[in-house]
């Protein structure tokens, strides 16, 4: 077992963020099963959501922070998972019993969806540049908002149904409607649990770090950080962008399949380009390529509107002012400068002693 | 300023770095450039290159600013497609090649502005540079399957090894972003030769060094050269460091070329003398 | 007929969107980010100009005051919110990352509508248009084109021409030129960068006043919310003309109207909006910079 200071500090960033959400998990379980109304009734509904945007966050994170493309549009893959696992959850409510069984069924159907859809979408978007790519990720995001709005799904004894635009579905008898266009999904029962919210948060965390600390990640950050000279280095710059889009997208898939299982009903226009843009912000604020920024940012900035229901109507005006007030403070020199003395001289002290070493010994080899 | 003669006998492995081995030099072109051109809209920026480079040769390139030197390793590269002519690499045509494919059948480039992956340690940036020949996929990454610890064990050393061609074994965990030049400069050397290329480019190594590294920087090319195997074509202004390691010498100037030859007969050519070095005198 | 009925206003809708296009792109071509908040100062626009227009209705002015003076109203109202905004909020992320300056536009925008939210209610509010919809102008062949549609393509055809020669011509549009190719240079000319961009926003946030008024007199439920749906077609349009682009972003935003309105007619009216938004993926495909936009070679 190696020492903590020896370790690689992808390594030691990525065990203190599973130490956090793990701790985290288990502070709120033995809130909730110890003391008496538990995290509280708001806290208490936005425990799957917050872990269905903790992922949405981890996923554009992939995105915007490590392959260095802006998505607008990330709302999208979250929709597409949302309809296809509650379809597939709803279709197999009488056959399989085990709500948990169904669930991650359902989330690898709506992850495998997404990611497909990811996949189809990247070969377009993944042409483009800069904020060309960034309008045609919006410009999907409000595509599939209109398409899904107008599905019509449904299932009886002989198969599936499908409409567009009008429902024309003929469902027999004991039929089941899955999806049901501008009125969305209708579950009966909830099947989502903070328990799989919390596992899904760590797939999520494990494929990400994984992904980002292998030669797939170090691909996909070289091509981000200067595209020709990836290529000029041999890695196929679409190929990656690519990778970490696709699996993005599949990330994305899951947390909708995860929180429109926890909805008894929900609609396409639920995820707008204004959701994308919430996530996208969790994203900036937790910091790019920052994964447990994106943890904490998208549990704090869930909470913040329940927590700010007490200044009522002018919550959602705070969180614009502390939204814009974080974003200059973050960015401010003289702050930036306190921050990054702060961040312990330690760490840069190590980083400046290994260059001075390295002069020393390049003045050697003059010297020979 | 035109270095002692090396006797062509058989090579044998380098001693050590600051001697120069006996070897032959092998002259069966690496690279043959025949009739390159590129036109911009209009404006002709190289025509007629024609150029052979020995499997082991090192190659210079020279000629005033703007004579077309980066846009050759641009063409060579495929960063622009030429408009005319061939170029064989170990005998095959590049044409139908991307840049990814012009690096994986064997060359491989520096930048005249540098071009690291500044946000990443120096490692990475070396074993991106390996990026094609560590045999790990993604779901081997994304689940640690055995393979990508071996793959990740045996990419460290090599890293290492590479980097300590010019002893920069000890910044390997440094971010590249944040070296000095120079070392910036070595590192995209490293990271070039980690691509296992068969011809190396670099274009302005020693730009930026002051005269001592200059002169480690040549020891270090030639070294290369000869641990390696591989050809090397450089873009250089330092004419100490061009006519001291050059075997042949090519010079552009208005993207077309006007003389080649051995270090000594470019410093003799009148032409050369009066449209680049200028009044007779070298560099 | 029908399809001259529905040209005439895809290009009148088209109109709108084309001038607050032209105001994403001024501001996109010389400070190189996409405002989000600008839809929502076209909503703050129409607020103003509303109010102006109920407050000095009803009396014994002229009929064509009140719009006129509520649209001017508007004008300045939002030019000085422009200018402020940019002051307080964009100016100090200069030298930051660009999607930093996105995350704090994004913010902006969520404060211009929750303020107007709770200024105004969110209560919709019906919007008395400038020109009465009802006034038309026959055309031979039986159809008629409303007297706002010549109005909105008239404004929008001015604010052009406008632009095209203060751009051209004068000192500071020439000065706004040299700040969009490279701000260091220009500074270096002795052009005050800061003011340049001021005055851009300035003029951006008066085009987004005209088009709040036009966009309401046209569509009039007036709600907090109102100006993000323009405001997103509006930077579609820009972008399928060519962002930094003026003579982009009129065409852009005159092919988007005239495209929304003909995929609703003809094909349906709830996937009007994605027909928009492929035919802009399409676009993009063909010419990555958009129609007019030139695609930037990195030098190597």
């Amino acid at each position: 077992m190696k020492r903590l200071g020896q370790m690689k500090r992808s390594t030691r960033t990525s065990l203190f963020t599973y130490a956090l959400v793990i701790a985290a998990f288990v502070i709120v379980q033995l809130v909730r099963t110890f003391k008496e109304g538990g995290v509280g009734s708001v806290l208490e509904g936005q425990l799957i959501p917050i872990c269905a945007y903790i992922v949405m966050a981890l996923s554009l994170n992939l995105v915007v922070g490590v392959s260095g493309e802006l998505s607008l549009g990330h709302a999208g893959f979250m929709s597409i998972g949302a309809f296809a696992g509650s379809a597939v959850a709803l279709g197999l409510q009488s056959s399989l019993g085990s709500a948990p069984l169904r669930l991650a069924v359902a989330m690898v159907a709506g992850a495998a969806v997404a990611a497909l859809l990811g996949f189809l979408i990247g070969i377009p978007v993944l042409r483009l540049n800069g904020d060309y790519l960034a309008i045609v990720t919006l410009a999907f995001g409000e595509i599939i908002k209109s398409i899904v709005t107008n599905i019509y799904l449904g299932v009886d004894e002989d198969g599936l149904q499908f409409s567009f635009l009008s429902n024309t579905n003929q469902l027999g008898e004991g039929g089941v409607e899955l999806i049901r266009g501008p009125m969305g999904v209708m579950h009966s029962q909830r099947i989502s649990s903070f328990v799989a919210g919390f596992v899904l948060v760590l797939v999520a965390l494990v494929v990400i770090f994984n992904l980002v600390n292998s030669r797939t990640g170090r691909a996909i950050m070289a091509a981000r950080d200067n595209r020709i000279a990836a290529e000029s280095v041999g890695i196929s710059v679409t190929k990656y962008k690519m990778i970490a889009f696709v699996v993005s997208a599949a990330l994305a898939g899951a947390a909708g399949t995860l929180y429109g299982c926890s909805q008894t009903t929900f609609v396409a226009t639920k995820f707008d380009f204004n959701t994308s843009i919430l996530i996208l912000v969790f994203v900036v604020l937790g910091g790019l390529g920052n994964m447990w920024g994106s943890v904490i940012a998208a549990t704090a900035l869930t909470i913040l509107p329940e927590a700010l229901r007490q200044f009522s109507d002018y919550r959602m005006l705070v969180y614009a002012i502390v939204l814009i007030l974080v974003m200059l403070a973050t960015h401010d020199p003289t702050l930036r400068g306190f921050f990054d003395r702060l961040r312990g001289k330690a760490v840069r002290g190590l980083d400046t002693a290994s260059i001075r070493r390295g002069g020393k010994t390049e003045k050697g080899g003059d010297a020979r | 300023m035109s270095r002692p003669k090396r006797p062509e006998t058989k090579l044998v492995t380098v001693p050590s770095p600051n001697k120069i081995p006996e070897r032959d030099i092998d002259k069966t072109p690496i690279l043959e450039c025949q009739h390159l051109g590129i036109d911009f809209g209009g404006l002709t920026a190289v025509n007629e290159f024609n150029m052979a480079i020995g499997r082991t040769e090192i190659a210079g390139l020279i000629g005033p600013n703007g004579a077309g030197k980066t846009t050759v390793f641009n063409l060579l590269t495929k960063v622009y497609q030429p408009t005319r002519g061939t170029i064989l690499l170990d005998g095959k045509d590049t044409h139908s090649m991307n840049t990814v494919q012009v690096n994986r059948a064997g060359i491989a480039r520096t930048f005249q502005n540098i071009r690291l992956f500044g946000n990443l340690s120096v490692e990475d940036n070396v074993k991106i540079g390996m990026h094609n020949h560590i045999p790990c996929g993604m779901w081997q990454g994304i689940f640690r399957l055995p393979g990508y610890w071996k793959a990740e064990k045996v990419a460290h050393e090599r890293a290492l090894e590479l980097l300590s061609i010019f002893d920069m074994q000890d910044l390997a965990g440094a971010k590249a972003g944040s070296l000095p030049y120079g070392a910036q400069r070595r590192l995209e050397i490293v990271r070039a030769l980690a691509t296992n290329p068969s011809l190396l480019l670099l274009d302005e190594p020693a730009a930026g060094m002051n005269p001592s590294e200059t002169a480690e920087l040549m020891d270090n090319i030639v070294k290369i050269r000869d641990t390696f195997q591989i050809a090397i074509l450089l873009i250089e202004h330092d004419m100490s460091l061009v006519m001291g390691i050059c075997e042949g010498i090519c010079v552009l100037n208005f993207g077309e070329i006007i003389a080649k030859g051995t270090p000594d007969e470019i410093q003799n050519d009148p032409e050369v003398i009066r449209a680049y070095l200028g009044g007779g005198k070298e560099g | 007929m029908v399809f001259l009925n529905y040209l005439i206003s895809g290009i009148g809708l088209g109109s709108i969107y084309a001038i607050i296009a032209l105001g994403y792109t001024m501001v996109y071509g010389i400070a190189k980010m996409l405002n989000f908040a600008h839809g929502d100062v076209i909503m703050v626009g129409a607020y103003v100009c509303f109010f102006a227009m109920s407050g000095l209705g009803g009396g014994s002015l002229p009929a064509f005051v009140p719009p006129l003076a509520g649209t001017l109203l508007a004008m300045v109202v939002c030019t000085v919110l422009g200018v402020v905004i940019e002051r307080l909020a964009y100016k100090p992320l200069r030298q930051a990352g660009s999607l930093a300056v996105l995350i704090t536009a994004i913010g902006v925008s969520y404060f211009l509508q929750n303020a107007a939210q709770l200024l105004w209610s969110s209560s919709p509010k019906m919007f008395t248009p400038v020109v009465s919809r009802d006034l038309q102008v026959p055309l031979p062949g039986g159809s008629s084109i409303s007297v706002l549609t010549i109005l909105t393509v008239a404004v929008c055809v001015i604010i052009m021409l406008f632009l095209t020669w203060f751009t051209g011509r004068t000192k500071m549009g020439k000065a706004m030129r040299a700040c969009s190719e490279n701000k260091a240079a220009a500074q270096l000319m002795g052009i005050d960068v800061n003011k340049t961009i001021s005055m851009t926003f300035a003029i951006g946030s008066a085009l987004a006043a005209i088009a709040g008024v036009l966009y309401l007199s046209a569509y009039p439920s007036l709600v907090p919310t109102t100006g993000s749906l323009p405001g997103i077609k509006a930077f579609t349009a820009a972008v399928f003309g060519g962002i930094g682009s003026i003579p982009g972003a009129l065409l852009g935003g005159l092919l988007l109207g005239v495209i929304e309105i003909f995929a609703g007619a003809y094909i349906s009216t709830q996937l009007s909006t994605a027909i928009v938004f492929g035919v802009l993926i399409v676009v993009l495909l063909v010419k990555p910079a958009g129609l007019l936009g030139k695609v930037v070679r990195e030098k190597v």
